[in-house]
């Protein structure tokens, strides 16, 4: 296998004569493979990934998960080491939760009215009332609060860890260079690939759920501290220098508050990913509103699993919308002070106390389950099938499954493995660097040793046949946007509602929709991957300069040879940004496909956690992982570093 | 944090002081932390006697929850926290006391020889009273239309009534959830069956296909268990596989014959079981009928009411079933 890739990397350099770069790399590249395929052709014959190139992890795994189980109330480790984490976490928890609880629902929602009013002002002051209130209106009020105190100790850990690893990385180059490859790493990884480890060391339950989320949700910080730190304008850095303050003094008065607005970014990227966490993290115990959702799927109500869901995307939009106003630097509106607010939150919560009106009360519920159910059935039940014309929904995900999943499986599964991997080097190395074509390949190498081949290929197609329709409902979308403002307006709270939705409400749906199989999987997929993608579509085509359009219009160019001669090349960045976070966020939701019948990797993974079973779970875990990977690597255009001195 | 407050009437200021106490005393370190004693954090808030009861994702479980948790919340005065989880994982957060029951359990032998009886942190509770049985089942109309499908000696003739896009080319035999016991693949390999196993992944996407299946009145074969409540909405027939025998199953590969009748159990984490008082007390004495599980089911599933309100309806209505319980 390494003998494989050995001759990619020590050419580095690709030969002078040829015009393109990326043509001596793909000639390179064909030599190699004139030279080795036919030998590995006839070492290994078959399509599959060879059976003795693999390695079986099951023995070891399982052992590992039995002496865990065995030594968990007795050794050390556990007694002195995660014992303390995991009961630290737990008495936090409980701390911020009875806190809640006692401030009641009236001192809650005022303390949030007031936070709201201070950093972003009144009419965010009044969304933030109105979502909380909406959250005891559904009778959401207890898991609302359950998931909000995981939250609120989820993020004051990553932020923490996050500020750390992100100033030691802002101040030291050499560590900066350490960590920039696991960060970016981290950033590709599905959530659920955390689940398992966590949960064979810290077992079912919250502390559980609030490492795994920690470990998701602090990368964004480190990395966007990092840049507020090297961001630094050097110019008022040198002023301050020049006044001869230490350097302490230096980070502390310019670096620092110079980073603010990198800072407040990385909080509310850290909020968002926290809450996304904290919803799946329901699968291994979290309790609080993502564990409604789930129990409402037994009972297949999608109604209760919206009513559920709906408090989730309120606090998602509440948080993203108060962080991103608090870190935008706009001149905060004169309003009463911290403590002031702390006040009249007591003052309330004390008032709702003696009045007894703790608990919301319970005659103050609105019931949307039942409206919400019958809407649903009434949907899947005129669209599933015979329709006139086109057919029902079933028809199109049985001849979407038919002609466009299975010869894509068919085809991925019958190339040669070796050719797969050549395949994946020559795109990797054609936008990048011969080492990001390293590590893509050997990326899809470790699946096959990891012995899940097959289900790998299998998943892959389902990402790629997603990623395909994203991209062409997305791109069709985006450009809609970015061309009218009133669609853009229009379709921001739809994109906010997709984005932040946990995923699980619509399982139901989709296979009420399309059936159990490949083609409900990847219409979750689609859903979940689309926003993300219109939004940078949509943002790469309004940030073109406007002198190049205006240069065009004065040639007498028509709106569409606007949009495809000017606009479309030049937000080709954006465009390239938007295929590769399809790319990750598809993968992200290949486990929630697993739920619908998508099988493969993602089955084997819901599988693992289900039945506890490392040996699967983590093998499918990981190799979710690795085509994380090399698809983040095949799809990320990455400039050459200038080399220092040469 | 013990479990069992020893003053439950600990106002929540003092609670707070002693919670923030308890963490410096922590990170400051003294003694080990033991992670087999440790409740959920959401557990006895506001100084109530609490329960932690897990659910797991089939409606019947949940059921048993809802009437348990109603009684011992509006007879006992305990306030119940309920936890999803799956079956095997529920095992081992029983062991460590992160929850306190498990009311019905469909046979989990190595789970059992290691918690119950080598460690001793798990303790049988009793039956629950209901019967569980596996099999594959074919809906009622089709049944009707072909007499002879309900035996899988016939299955292969009718094969092709099966076929979806997922199952290229052979019959579907759709399973469900990945946490439930299922010997399909190594049955359909041991009795040469046509068909292809597909795995719909969770619970609720099974059932949807069922009834997007029944609507249409199309043909399905499928993994199924009673109780169930959609029963009584898709009316089923057992498709008859070769006769359960002692220990046919016991080797997964070799599997060759139909699952078997199982009387499902309930279990306590042994702490629990000793100091529960009258909660655990409630919880071995907890036993009902597949009538009555089934009723509150289909309360829940069916007619939509929330589990709560469909166990306070049972429970009004069955008096003299759950006073035995109390006694």
């Amino acid at each position: 296998m390494a003998t494989l890739t050995v001759p990619t990397s020590t050419r580095a350099r690709a030969p002078r004569v040829l015009k393109s770069r990326a043509a001596g790399k793909l000639l390179l590249l064909a030599l190699v493979a004139a030279v080795l395929a036919p030998w590995a052709a006839t070492q290994w014959p078959g399509a599959a990934w060879p059976h003795d190139l693999t390695v079986s992890l099951d023995k070891p795994l399982a052992s590992a998960s039995n002496w865990v189980i065995d030594n968990r109330d007795s050794h050390p480790l556990f007694l002195y080491f995660f014992g303390y984490i995991s009961n630290a976490v737990v008495l936090s928890v409980r701390a911020v939760y009875l806190t809640l609880l006692a401030a009641g629902w009236t001192g809650v929602t005022v303390f949030g009215a007031l936070v709201a009013w201070r950093v972003a002002g009144a009419r965010l002051a009044a969304g933030t009332a109105i979502a909380f209130l909406a959250c005891g209106a559904l009778g959401m009020w207890v898991p609302t609060m359950q998931t909000l105190a995981l939250m609120v100790v989820a993020v004051l850990a990553s932020v923490v860890v996050g500020a750390l690893l992100g100033l030691a990385a802002g101040l030291s180059d050499r560590l900066d260079r350490a960590l920039r490859p696991v960060l970016d790493t981290m950033q590709v990884l599905p959530a659920f690939a955390y689940l398992l480890p966590v949960v064979l060391v810290f077992g079912i339950g919250v502390p559980a759920a609030v490492l795994a989320t920690v470990v998701y949700a602090a990368p964004p910080m480190a990395r966007l501290t990092a840049l507020g730190l090297r961001g630094a304008d050097p110019e008022v850095l040198e002023a301050v220098e020049s006044l001869g303050s230490t350097r302490r003094q230096r980070l502390l008065t310019a670096r620092i508050p110079l980073a603010r607005g990198e800072l407040l970014l990385g909080l509310n990227q850290t909020i968002m990913m926290a809450l996304s966490m904290a919803t799946i993290a329901s699968i291994i115990g979290a309790a609080g509103l993502g564990d409604r959702v789930y129990q409402a799927l037994a009972s297949v109500d999608v109604g209760a699993a919206l009513a559920a869901g709906i408090p989730i995307v309120l606090l998602a939009v509440v948080l993203d919308r108060v962080t991103g106003a608090a870190g935008d630097g706009t001149t905060r509106p004169k309003t009463i002070g911290w403590a002031y607010a702390l006040a009249v939150t007591v003052a309330v919560a004390l008032a709702a106390r003696l009045l007894g009106r703790l608990d919301w009360p319970s005659g103050w519920n609105l019931n949307i389950a039942e409206p919400v159910d019958r809407a649903v059935d009434w949907m899947t039940s005129h669209l599933y099938s015979g329709v006139p014309v086109v057919g029902g929904t079933a028809d199109w995900a049985g001849h979407f499954t038919t002609w466009v999943l299975d010869p894509v499986r068919g085809g991925l599964q019958w190339l040669p493995w070796w050719s797969v991997l050549l395949i994946v080097a020559a795109l990797a190395w054609s936008i990048g660097t011969w080492r990001t074509a390293l590590t893509a390949v050997l990326a899809m190498a470790a699946i096959g040793v990891l012995g899940v081949w097959g289900p790998a290929l299998d998943t892959l197609s389902q990402v790629l046949a997603a990623v395909a329709v994203t991209l062409v409902l997305g791109f069709a979308t985006g450009i809609a946007a970015a061309r009218s403002d009133r669609v853009e307006r229009a379709l921001r709270p739809v994109l906010d509602v997709f984005q932040t939705m946990p995923q699980f409400v619509y399982l139901i749906p989709v296979v009420a929709l399309f059936g159990v199989g490949r083609a409900p999987a990847v219409a979750a997929a689609v859903v979940y991957a689309l926003p993300a993608v219109v939004r940078i579509t949509a943002q790469g085509l309004r940030q073109v300069d406007p002198a190049a359009l205006e240069a065009a219009r004065s040639l007498g160019a028509t709106g569409r040879q606007q949009l495809w001669q000017v606009q479309l090349p030049l937000a080709r960045r954006s465009l390239l940004l938007a295929v590769n976070q399809g790319v990750v966020l598809v993968l992200a939701v290949v486990i929630i496909g697993g739920l619908v019948g998508g099988g493969a990797l993602g089955y084997s993974t819901v599988f693992g956690l289900a039945q506890g079973d490392l040996a699967t779970g983590l093998v499918a875990g990981a190799a979710i992982v690795c085509l994380g990977l090399m698809l983040d690597r095949v799809t990320q255009p990455t400039e050459r570093r200038t080399k220092k001195g040469a | 944090m013990t479990k069992h407050p020893k003053s439950t009437k600990l106002s929540r200021r003092t609670a707070l002081i002693a919670a923030g106490a308890a963490t410096v005393s922590l990170l400051t370190g003294c003694g080990a932390a033991d992670m087999t004693k440790q409740a959920s954090p959401f557990a006895n808030a506001q100084g109530a006697k609490s329960v932690t009861l897990s659910v797991q994702s089939w409606v019947g479980a949940q059921s048993n929850v809802a009437v348990a948790q109603y009684i011992l919340e509006h007879k006992l005065g305990y306030r119940v926290d309920t936890v999803q989880v799956d079956e095997v994982p529920a095992w081992d957060a029983l062991s460590q006391g992160r929850v306190d029951a498990i009311l019905e359990d469909w046979g989990h032998p190595d789970q059992e020889k290691r918690y119950v009886e080598d460690k001793k942190t798990i303790a049988r509770a009793g039956d629950l009273g209901v019967t569980g049985h596996i099999g594959w089942f074919v809906p009622t109309y089709l049944a009707k239309q072909h007499p002879d499908i309900t035996d899988w000696k016939n299955l292969n003739k009718y094969a092709s009534l099966f076929r979806t896009a997922e199952s290229g080319g052979k019959g579907q035999l759709m399973d469900g959830s990945p946490s439930y016991v299922t010997n399909d693949k190594a049955l359909v390999q041991n009795l040469k069956l046509n068909y292809q196993v597909v795995f719909a992944g969770s619970e609720a996407a099974q059932i949807t296909q069922m009834k997007q299946f029944a609507k249409q009145q199309k043909p399905f074969l499928t993994y199924w268990y009673s109780p169930q409540w959609l029963f009584k909405k898709v009316p089923m027939t057992e498709v008859k596989l070769p006769p359960y025998k002692d220990g046919c199953d016991a080797d997964a590969a070799k599997v060759a014959c139909a699952y078997p009748h199982t009387p499902l159990q309930k279990y306590l984490n042994a702490g629990f079981a000793k100091s529960g008082g009258k909660a655990a007390a409630f919880l071995k004495k907890f036993k009902w009928t597949t009538e009555d599980q089934n009723d509150v089911s289909l309360m829940i599933a069916d007619e939509k009411l929330s589990p709560q309100d469909a166990a306070k309806k049972w429970v009004d209505s069955h008096p003299d079933v759950w006073k035995r319980w109390l006694t």
